[in-house]
């Protein structure tokens, strides 16, 4: 297990480098002089060029990437053109809302796909089936932006009943999480069928069957429990597709986190908060496969921890 | 192909597909209007938009263009950008995908830690990282898009070319002394078909959906060039007094997806045969 570990660390620090190298080169090749961003259109040349001394844009590009690297390793992810604040503080400020509007969304995710799945595999080939997979299709399909703004219409406009905007309680948290969870729910209904359906083949549901065990008592006692332990694991993997999905939600909701730094950073073309971003989702994706990674060996003892 | 033709939903799915293609091609004939005109009885007296219904049957945007124009020449946008840059990244990531599992040793290794490390790349955020630094496109979005989409392809077909290079065939071309090209040519590549036939069809939806969220979001195809996504970006600030103008683009944008969507899906289960019989 410690040599499962060490190993799976070691390729993770190898893509987080791999990452900043990648973070970088596109930084590097910005069209735009960020020397001439920071100082204002109508700073004279030698502001410009004080500032790219100050910056060591004016160094060998080897020399910035290792001077990048060994800021980022003290947490420093560089200045805002913009805002002229410190990106890591921005990020580190924004980031609780983010990881608020996470869990809501895994939350929903699971609410919805779970009980959808379960459903589907129960009447398996038959309508209900049908019409939960094409339902979960619907939602996968679905552009996120097109659910968040549907969702405002209806429930803050038309109805009333939430309010349009904000960030603090619970209710702000509602329909944001529930945009996100609606897109998650599909794949996992999706994911919670097919598992399931491999668990009901099975011969100690079989035998369940044979000892006179309800059909309610299988599905849940003896189906369920085993069939929900892959989709568990999968949470870790799921970063990825809600860190884009965090960026279009936050931005038609107006939610206070990352994803709306970022938007806000694109329209200002404020790269290093781009950059910034695009670094912390990277990184929390690797910690969520390695997460991923721990988990299924505890999950099926079968899985030896091969690498 | 019987077998696609059996489930229902893919029929529909094919049917969606098929509409939105004939009106794409044939937007110029089919359009009522210029969609780039700026019509002056496309607004009410006030300035607003017209909704749906009357002269123009899916109303008219915040500048007085006719929407349903808009919206058939939009469908060409969406369909090029889907079929342009999701062919580029089911080719790149065949090619690369049959390398790594044909090749393995350190070149094989290189490039699957290469996918490894683009998978850890959030797709949207390095879209939008490359739109905002190269500068919104119509091509760029096309481009990143391809760059996004290679990288489950790819890890697909390495997973298939590795189980195909041990097969007993490939061993016994080699023997006889077939050149590696002729092996790869011959004996892999026409069973990664399938695949990739998959891949093009699933990926559709994929790319339609982040064409218009890039759009959406300002970064994509630039205004007056209409894209479904750029519609529904132009016209938000909106949504509460011209909703069709959100609403019509979106339910396009979810018709079109969920078609590539059912119809990839049908397809996969038509060419695997472990999965037949699971349904």
């Amino acid at each position: 297990m410690a040599a499962f570990l060490a190993r799976r660390l070691g390729q993770a620090v190898l893509i987080v480098a791999g990452i900043t190298l990648i973070t970088f080169l596109l930084m590097y090749l910005i069209p735009a002089d960020p020397a001439r961003m920071i100082a204002g259109r109508n700073a004279p040349q030698s502001t410009v060029e004080s500032i790219r001394q100050q910056l060591g844009l004016d160094r060998p590009i080897v020399e910035q990437y290792l001077i990048y690297l060994s800021n980022l390793l003290q947490g420093d992810l560089g200045r805002s053109y913009m805002q002229r604040t410190e990106v890591g503080e921005l990020l580190w400020s924004r980031l609780p809302a983010t990881l608020e509007l996470m869990a809501g969304g895994i939350f929903f995710e699971l609410l919805i796909g779970i009980p959808a799945g379960l459903a589907a595999a129960a009447y398996r080939g038959r309508l209900p089936d049908r019409v939960i997979m094409v339902a979960a299709f619907v939602g996968v399909s679905a552009p996120q932006f097109l659910v968040g703004i549907l969702l405002l219409y209806v429930f803050a406009v038309e109805l009333d009943w939430l309010p349009l905007r904000g960030y603090g309680g619970l209710d702000n948290l509602l329909l944001p999480a529930l945009t996100l969870g609606i897109l998650g729910g599909g794949w996992y209904a999706r994911m919670m069928r097919s598992s399931m359906v491999d668990v009901l083949r099975r011969d100690y549901i079989r035998t369940a069957r044979a000892k006179g065990a309800g059909a309610g008592r299988i599905l849940v006692v003896h189906g369920l429990r085993n069939a929900i332990l892959p989709i568990v694991a999968m949470i870790g993997l799921d970063i990825g597709i809600f860190m884009s999905g965090v960026v279009v939600v936050e931005s038609v909701f107006g939610w206070p986190g990352i994803g709306q730094l970022a938007w806000q950073a694109i329209q200002r073309l404020d790269i290093p908060i781009i950059m910034g971003v695009t670094l912390i989702a990277a990184l929390a994706i690797v910690l969520g496969n390695l997460l991923a990674d721990m988990v299924a060996p505890l999950i099926d003892p079968r899985i030896r921890l091969r690498a | 192909m019987r077998l696609i033709l059996r489930s229902p939903t893919a029929v529909a799915g094919l049917i969606v597909i098929g509409a939105t293609i004939l009106v794409a091609v044939l937007a110029p004939w089919l359009a009522p209007y210029d969609y780039r005109e700026q019509l002056f009885e496309g607004l009410t007296l006030e300035g607003a938009p017209l909704p749906p219904g009357g002269d123009f049957v899916f109303g008219t945007d915040t500048l007085g263009r006719d929407l349903l124009s808009r919206m058939m020449y939009g469908a060409r946008t969406s369909l090029i950008v889907g079929v342009v840059s999701n062919g580029a990244a089911v080719l790149i990531g065949t090619l690369l995908g049959a390398i790594a599992g044909y090749v393995r040793g350190w070149l094989g290794t290189a490039i699957m830690r290469f996918t490894d490390l683009m998978m850890a790349f959030p797709a949207l955020l390095l879209a939008i990282a490359l739109a905002a630094i190269i500068g919104p496109s119509f091509w760029i979005v096309a481009l990143v898009i391809a760059l996004v989409n290679w990288v489950q392809v790819a890890r697909v077909v390495y997973t298939e070319t590795t189980a195909l290079a041990e097969r007993e065939y490939v061993e016994a071309a080699r023997a006889l002394g077939a050149h590696h090209l002729r092996i790869v040519g011959v004996h892999i590549l026409p069973h990664l078909v399938p695949t990739m036939l998959v891949w093009a069809t699933l990926g559709i939806s994929t790319t339609v959906l982040l064409e218009a969220t890039l759009s959406f979001l300002g970064i994509g195809v630039r205004p007056p060039e209409p894209s479904w996504g750029n519609i529904i970006f132009e016209s938000q600030s909106y949504f509460t007094s011209a909703p069709w103008l959100v609403f019509i683009p979106g339910v396009a944008i979810l018709l079109l997806a969920l078609s590539f969507n059912l119809v990839g899906d049908a397809l996969r289960d038509a060419l695997d045969p472990t999965q037949r019989g699971r349904r």
